[in-house]
């Protein structure tokens, strides 16, 4: 019988004919953490007493959670991790080179490959046929000296894509409409593979917003084969050499398999304070919106920053409607401003912050207060996610939240554009 | 043999119910960040959890972030194990990763305040307060082992690699 993505990847790695359900132990092509995981990170590696990296160059400190660091407990745990990739010659991408999960997408990630990381949204390279999976501290910093982890073969899950986005629906909507149909639990353990003749309409800006959120539902990995698009996305990174093609086998086993059909797709949001709580924008007009957050490794990329510039063009936010966008990235900051993005955004009132995880978190740069709504176009809305936990947060698209931010209460983009 | 009291808590507890994104700052501070734990779920746990008592969890326990700071605040207020209907993967591996156990059992007839007893070799939970016994799923031979060492980095440590 066939294999699945998720076989296929980890039997190449764990040379071995892994199937759903067996333990293998996996080499592993990228370890990385960032700076709220890194410091427990290399706190674990000096208590295990490891001499040194297995690997230098495919270890990985990102600085985007809190950057630039907002206190100086944060900024002495930047302190330890610089320290850490200085003396152990790792990778370092430093402050204001943008979210971790943005960057691996850009510069390291390859099909095929296995990737963990000490960050749950890691599932986001699977955009590029990559087996990455976020995992804790402990577990990272033991890849950093041995190279290697060991993984349960998951199960995986067909997500079969038809059709074609309508006007103002975007992949976010997609991925919304997936966890509220099958639940914030619906594939826990499992990977979720993607496949379909609709997949040739959704570019690898939208494969990552769709993998990035995989764990929502609960899934070790979110897997889109390596195709003709993963291939003109990598050429446009200037990594042709880095493509190879990568595919399930066609009589591979799924534990279920779930049509979607994007042209059915409307603009969706997921109300407080569960990702699967997921409702029509169009339904919730009306409620009002004290902040809009356009950003994060969900929807911070060029593609998500267009988007919102189209919609608000010679617009203005509502008065009482505060509009922070955080470029994912150095790259997509630099490009926005080319494209001209940048000043629009501003000229409509927007706040720009410098590429990172920016509101997110609730660690800075628009920490909610209680009583407060925000739209968000992240990847979570748990009580207290950004800040007070009497806030609400609502999930959406860069459409929805640039429409929002004209209305000040959510608005279907469609009634905008 | 484990015993303690049960503090029971609904489905979905996130890792920012557990120890929200905004005390990050906290993180190389460990006493101080657990004065924070379950703060957003019950404010008032710190003050009442007891060495050996159990964390009562619903479906999809521990979803969220990949912080093992979550597992790790829950372990330093004494709790002695988690017990939930399903736990989500990357709790479920932390935890185990710092030597806390995590059982997954039909946790609906376990009442907030119950007493119980927790026999990890024998794979039981015994409702002192209910008399209902339940069995708990057995851990893959992997977990197992870290588990018996205490944690992932004196397993690695003893064995200087991962055996399966």
């Amino acid at each position: 019988m066939g294999k699945t993505l998720a076989e296929k990847i980890l039997s190449l790695k764990s040379g071995s004919d892994a199937r759903a359900g067996d333990i293998v132990i996996a080499q592993v092509d990228l370890a990385f953490a960032q700076d709220t995981t890194g410091p427990l990170t290399i706190r674990q590696f000096q208590s295990a007493n490891f001499k040194g990296l297995a690997n230098p160059r495919k270890t990985a400190l990102f600085f985007d959670h809190a950057a630039p660091s907002p206190n100086r407990e944060l900024a002495n745990d930047h302190r330890l991790m610089r320290q850490f990739a200085k003396e152990n010659h790792c990778l370092i991408y430093d402050i204001g080179s943008g979210v971790c999960h943005q960057l691996v997408a850009e510069s390291l990630a390859r099909p095929g490959d296995v990737i963990v990381g000490a960050d749950s949204h890691t599932v986001t390279a699977g955009a590029l046929g990559a087996f990455a999976t976020g995992m804790g501290s402990s577990d990272v910093a033991v890849v950093f000296a041995l190279g290697k982890t060991w993984f349960r073969v998951p199960e995986s899950i067909k997500i079969s894509i038809s059709g074609n986005f309508g006007p103002g629906v975007m992949a976010k909507d997609l991925v919304l409409n997936l966890i509220g149909s099958i639940g914030a639990d619906g594939a826990t353990y499992k990977a979720l593979e993607f496949g379909g003749e609709g997949l040739k309409s959704l570019k690898v800006p939208d494969r990552l917003t769709v993998a990035n959120m995989a764990v929502e539902a609960g899934a070790k990995v979110g897997l889109f084969p390596a195709d003709r698009v993963a291939k003109e996305y990598l050429s446009r990174q200037k990594r042709s050499e880095d493509f190879r093609p990568l595919a399930a086998d066609i009589d591979a086993s799924y534990e279920r398999t779930v049509n979607i059909n994007l042209t059915a797709l409307e603009p969706t949001v997921a109300q407080p304070h569960q990702v699967e709580n997921i409702a029509l924008a169009r339904e919730l007009k009306g409620t009002k919106i004290q902040q809009v957050f356009i950003g994060t490794c969900t929807n911070g990329r060029l593609e998500d920053i267009a988007a919102a510039a189209r919609i608000l063009k010679g617009k203005r936010r509502y008065p009482r409607t505060r509009l922070i966008i955080a470029p994912a990235s150095a790259q997509v900051l630099l490009d926005a401003i080319g494209a001209g993005y940048i000043q629009t955004l501003v000229e409509a009132g927007a706040i720009i912050m410098p590429p990172g995880c920016a509101a997110c978190l609730g660690l800075h740069q628009g920490v909610l207060a209680g009583g407060e709504a925000c739209l968000s176009t992240a990847n979570r809305n748990f009580k207290g996610r950004m800040g007070s936990p009497q806030a609400f947060i609502y999930l959406g698209s860069p459409a929805t939240a640039a429409a929002t931010a004209i209305t000040g209460e959510i608005t279907d983009p469609r009634e905008v554009i | 043999m484990l015993k303690g009291r049960a503090f029971k808590f609904g489905d979905n507890i996130s890792t920012d119910h557990i120890i929200p994104g905004r005390f990050a700052y906290l993180r190389s501070n460990l006493p101080e960040l657990a004065k924070h734990v379950m703060e957003d779920a019950d404010p008032d746990f710190v003050c009442k959890v007891n060495k050996g008592d159990f964390i009562v969890g619903g479906g999809n326990f521990g979803l969220g972030s990949s912080r093992e700071h979550a597992p790790l605040v829950i372990k330093m207020a004494g709790v002695s194990a988690i017990l939930a209907k399903s736990v989500a993967r990357i709790f479920f591996r932390n935890a185990i990763n710092l030597g806390l156990p995590v059982l997954i059992c039909d946790t609906d007839g376990i009442d907030d305040g119950d007493e119980l007893e927790v026999d990890l070799a024998g794979g039981t939970v015994y409702d002192k307060t209910s008399g209902a016994k339940l069995i708990f799923s057995r851990l893959p031979k992997v977990m197992l082992d870290i588990l018996d060492e205490g944690g992932l980095v004196p397993y690695i440590q003893k064995y200087g690699d991962f055996k399966l």
